[in-house]
């Protein structure tokens, strides 16, 4: 251990203190009209003590930990799946395996899961969409979730004022939603990087002040409430009928009522669209488009000597990216009955964000895994709720600094010159 | 004098002072930027405690039995600014310098983290609630008709006014006369080449950090005195204005930020005189987009030119 | 009287107080090798720049085909027939030799969505005939062997013909040429002496190029423009350049 060193871990500690011993160290507490201050209590100041301890050891021994670190090797979840020809066999019979297992396996759990896997299949929906912007055309955007709340309110107000069911409302939410996503995107998709993030996170923010303050269409912060549900042909998942001619579902089938179905039903659309979303997406990237996408992210001023128009390529990214959170919001508004600016704010775009950065952007399992993870994480560890954002802020820090590739690097389908 | 032009005139106060606070925010961002090429989306955290630091040292020294304010208010200020400062020059080392040369998506996903993890940190270890402390500069200065309208020029404003100039006539000097501002100014120009010549361009980095974050401590502790509110998420909505301030006066020119600063204030202030007030975000991010759409350079800004 | 292919008038390009580029002029006629030389720093591929739409000239005229382009963007022009390589090799490295090839090829494809979604008939057609056009050039420039390779993973004289074929699948009438030679071995650039010649020959197509490898440019040019500090210096047959007293003094300068 040298003196350098030493010196080093005392700085560090001394830094350490600096940053908690007020922020952490001390409380303020309002008291009637008064503002006091606190002492943090023994507890608090145990933690901010290991705190120090921890920051000054692990610079002691930098050196010695960097090692220990260096020896263990990345995760590389890629690296658990076949390669080659023993893959390409064996895909569609684990695809096959993995959407009967999906279909079946709600009948088996209980509602709760359900609904949880529900919840997550709405943000592994909105994760493969940013994808397509930000993985596979490399445009940050950062106001994802206004196309999101397009989505759902057109079918929240449709629902309302025109009487439109469900799925003849999905098509129309992903078509404004993708509009949205023309009209935002045609200005702003030549910024450089940064810029662009900023102005879509303007973006999203002006259309949730928008959301909140336009009360007579929207209902303000209010939101708008009781909105339908989706029905099956028009059996209702209701114990009684909402709407003058449809049947209820149990009535129909001659069985007794249960809320299991509708949250069943509802899990099995949420099931649907997304297989529909990892088909087009698996479609997309084999297509010009998708070469165009990927090009574009490589060499921007390549393309442009090749004739392609950047604009319109990015365009399309977006658009497409925009019209698959327009599902999500549409099918979100259904399940939930009841939507509000609320559940539009920024966090949610970087929630979803985070999903595709650390999944691995522009691998679609990679998304998955990772929206998998986000959102039954939380559940699993419910006595650290209080936590979760704090961890979720320096797990994207930390994840930059050691994968930023992500969970699962993506790996493209080349097309081969068959000779 | 008319009722109208009373109302404006009130409002272009109360925009100025918004704006140079802005102004002494959007520094912060916009030497970062000329330095390193990233937008520090975790600054206006640092904003927000340093609001925060004001509020416990001006609390703990009234509650201590302290009188003489203008001691309270030197010792916040430099208690603030120097653990903002430690938080800046953290914040650059831990979450940034690692990350330098990899593409721009990357700093910037883990500038995002870091503000959710401050926030979430202040939520934490304070709480999300809002807190108050009651105004300690008081009283000013009116002037019109009592009858019509009576513009009212506070005292509070006029120390943010002095104290915003006085800093940047500080920080001018500063830039331009001192070796390190020197440094500073080549490091914008062409970092790699300052490198070469020998300058430690990560001190300098640094101190870019450091002094961003004082500024940006010293306006969290006029704006806390000002509107006597803090709570954990105000950062996030000064941080976007500040940078549209910055974008607008030329990201990369302290003028600018000045500038952009005071224009996006007087605006602000302007729209909420004659829309509901809930608008004048819409307004200001309106702005944003139209800059970057039209004058991506800003308005002191230089055109810059793609080399192929 | 032959239209020509691209006719250059006045051309300036001016970056705030410096003139990069002042008041020259080209004349390329169809079926033609012309090259640009000068000294480094001449402002040559500030000129390809203002052709190829990545800049937008300060003055002059641009006709091309008979049609203005001054001014028009990089990829409209593109579109028009008028391709252009870079001096250091622009590859999509990440993908196929094959990809790269098919990228060129965009806006001869079926893009439309639904079209790709559905893999209608009209949408497969097309990729096949741009996969044809691509197998074809690939074996002209010798590199359909890499065909499936990563194009980063190719040698650098391969990567250099890579361009190229990328650039002629665009069924381009100019081909703009920045330093091809730059970088190779002597066999090498004979073999791209060869190509030039071919391309112009048997492709019928002009190539533009600058050059700083005087025995290439001697040999293959039809006509030379010599550009000093971004102004004409003089223009000719390789004889009448090579023997220019102007010439050889900014080469060399003063005696």
């Amino acid at each position: 251990m040298t003196t350098k060193k030493f010196y080093n871990a005392i700085f560090a500690s001394g830094i350490a203190f600096v940053l908690t011993c007020m922020m952490v160290g001390i409380k303020l507490d309002t008291e009637s009209t008064t503002l006091r201050i606190e002492g943090a209590s023994a507890e608090q100041w145990g933690w901010i003590g290991l705190g120090i301890a921890l920051v000054f050891l692990s610079q002691l021994f930098a050196d010695q930990i960097d090692a220990v670190f260096g020896k263990v090797p990345k995760p590389n979840l890629g690296k658990l799946m076949p390669a080659g020809e023993k893959r390409d066999v064996l895909k569609p019979w684990l695809m096959a395996a993995l959407i009967v297992g999906m279909l079946v396996w709600p009948f088996m759990v209980s509602r709760g899961s359900v609904d949880l896997a529900t919840l997550t299949l709405i943000y592994i929906m909105l994760g493969l969409g940013l994808n397509i912007v930000v993985g596979l055309a490399g445009l940050l955007d950062l106001g994802f979730v206004a196309f999101y709340a397009v989505g759902a309110y057109t079918y929240a107000l449709l629902s309302q004022y025109a009487g439109l069911s469900f799925w003849a409302c999905l098509p129309i939410s992903a078509g404004l939603a993708a509009l949205f996503g023309f009209i935002l995107g045609f200005p702003v998709l030549r910024l450089r990087g940064d810029y662009l993030a900023i102005v879509t996170l303007g973006f999203g923010e002006i259309i949730r002040i928008l959301l909140n303050n336009w009360t007579a269409v929207t209902g303000g912060p209010s939101g708008i409430s009781g909105i339908a549900k989706p029905t099956l042909f028009g059996l209702e998942f209701t114990r009684r009928v909402k709407e003058e001619g449809n049947v209820p579902f149990h009535e129909f089938f001659g069985i007794s009522y249960s809320s299991s179905y509708k949250v069943i039903f509802l899990y099995l659309i949420a099931v649907i669209l997304v297989i529909f979303v990892v088909y087009l997406i698996n479609r997309l990237m084999r297509m010009p488009i998708g070469r165009a996408w990927e090009a574009l992210r490589e060499d921007e001023i390549a393309c442009r000597s090749l004739g392609l128009n950047r604009t319109m390529i990015k365009l399309s990214a977006f658009t497409i990216g925009a019209s698959t959170a327009g599902f999500a919001g549409a099918f979100f508004a259904a399940r939930q009955g009841f939507i509000s600016p609320e559940s539009f704010i920024f966090i949610e775009s970087a929630i979803i964000l985070a999903i595709v950065v650390l999944g691995g952007m522009g691998s679609q399992i990679g998304v998955i895994l990772a929206a998998i993870v986000m959102t039954i994480l939380p559940e699993l560890a419910r006595e650290f709720s209080e936590y979760r954002m704090l961890l979720f802020g320096l797990l994207m820090v930390l994840m930059m600094r050691w994968r930023p590739e992500g969970l699962v690097p993506m790996k493209r389908p080349h097309l081969e010159l068959k000779t | 004098m008319t009722e109208t032009s009373l109302y404006v005139i009130q409002q272009l106060i109360n925009g100025l002072t918004i704006g140079s606070t802005y102004a002494l925010i959007a520094i912060g961002y916009t030497m970062v930027y000329g330095i390193i090429g990233m937008i520090n989306f975790a600054h206006g955290e640092i904003y927000m405690i340093g609001s925060y630091i004001t509020f416990i040292v001006i609390a703990g020294l009234l509650g201590m039995g302290f009188v003489s304010l203008p001691i309270i208010l030197i010792i916040a200020l430099i208690i603030a600014v120097i653990t903002a400062s430690t938080y800046g020059w953290t914040i650059e080392r831990v979450a940034y310098r690692p990350l330098r040369g990899s593409n721009r998506l990357i700093p910037l996903i883990s500038a995002i983290g870091m503000s959710i993890f401050l926030q979430n940190y202040v939520v934490l270890s304070q709480s999300s609630r809002d807190v108050a402390l009651p105004p300690q500069i008081t009283g000013g200065w009116t002037f019109g008709d009592p009858s019509v309208f009576e513009v009212s020029f506070s005292y509070m404003q006029l120390l943010i006014w002095v104290a915003t100039v006085v800093v940047m006539v500080l920080l001018t000097l500063f830039i331009s006369r001192s070796r390190m501002g020197r440094a500073c100014r080549a490091c914008s120009e062409d970092l790699g080449m300052t490198n070469l010549l020998g300058i430690e361009t990560n001190r300098i980095i640094a101190l870019t950090f450091i002094v961003g974050a004082a500024l940006a401590a010293i306006a969290g502790l006029l704006l806390g005195l000002y509107y006597g509110v803090v709570n954990p998420f105000i950062g996030f909505i000064a941080g976007l204005k500040a940078f549209t301030a910055a974008v607008l006066g030329g990201i990369g020119s302290i003028p600018g930020a000045m500038l952009g600063g005071l224009i996006l204030g007087v605006t602000e202030a302007m729209t909420s005189a004659f829309f509901p007030s809930e608008y004048k975000d819409v307004v200001s991010f309106g702005l944003l987009v139209l800059i970057l759409l039209f004058r991506p350079s800003g308005i002191l800004g230089k055109p810059e030119v793609e080399k192929v | 009287m032959s239209q020509l292919l691209l006719d250059v008038n006045g051309l300036t390009m001016r970056f705030g107080g410096l003139v990069a580029v002042d008041h020259v002029n080209l004349a390329v006629k169809n079926r033609q090798v012309v090259s640009i030389i000068g000294p480094n720093g001449a402002g040559k591929t500030t000129v390809f720049n203002c052709l190829s739409g990545f800049y937008i000239p300060s003055e002059g005229s641009v006709m091309f085909n008979g049609q203005q382009i001054a001014g028009k963007k990089d990829f409209q022009i593109s579109r028009q027939g008028l391709v252009r390589t870079f001096q250091h090799v622009r590859l999509f490295s990440k993908m196929t030799v094959i990809e790269n090839m098919l990228v060129a090829q965009h806006r001869h494809l079926n893009t439309n969505l639904l079209a790709g979604l559905l893999k209608t008939g009209s949408y497969r057609r097309l990729e096949q005939e741009a996969m044809d056009r691509a197998a074809y050039w690939l074996k002209e420039m010798d590199l359909l062997e890499f065909a499936n390779r990563e194009a980063g993973n190719l040698a650098y004289g391969q990567q250099r013909r890579l361009e190229i074929a990328r650039c002629m699948v665009t069924q381009p009438e100019l081909l703009l040429l920045d330093e091809p030679a730059a970088g190779l071995n002597p066999n090498e650039t004979k073999e791209l002496d060869e190509l030039i010649v071919r391309l112009r020959d048997e492709h019928e197509i002009s190539v533009l190029l600058i050059e700083h490898d005087m025995k290439l440019v001697m040999g293959i040019s039809d006509h030379i423009y010599v550009i000093a500090q971004g102004a004409p210096l003089a223009n000719g047959t390789p004889d009448e350049v090579k023997n220019n007293p102007d010439v050889i003094k900014a080469y060399l300068g003063e005696e």
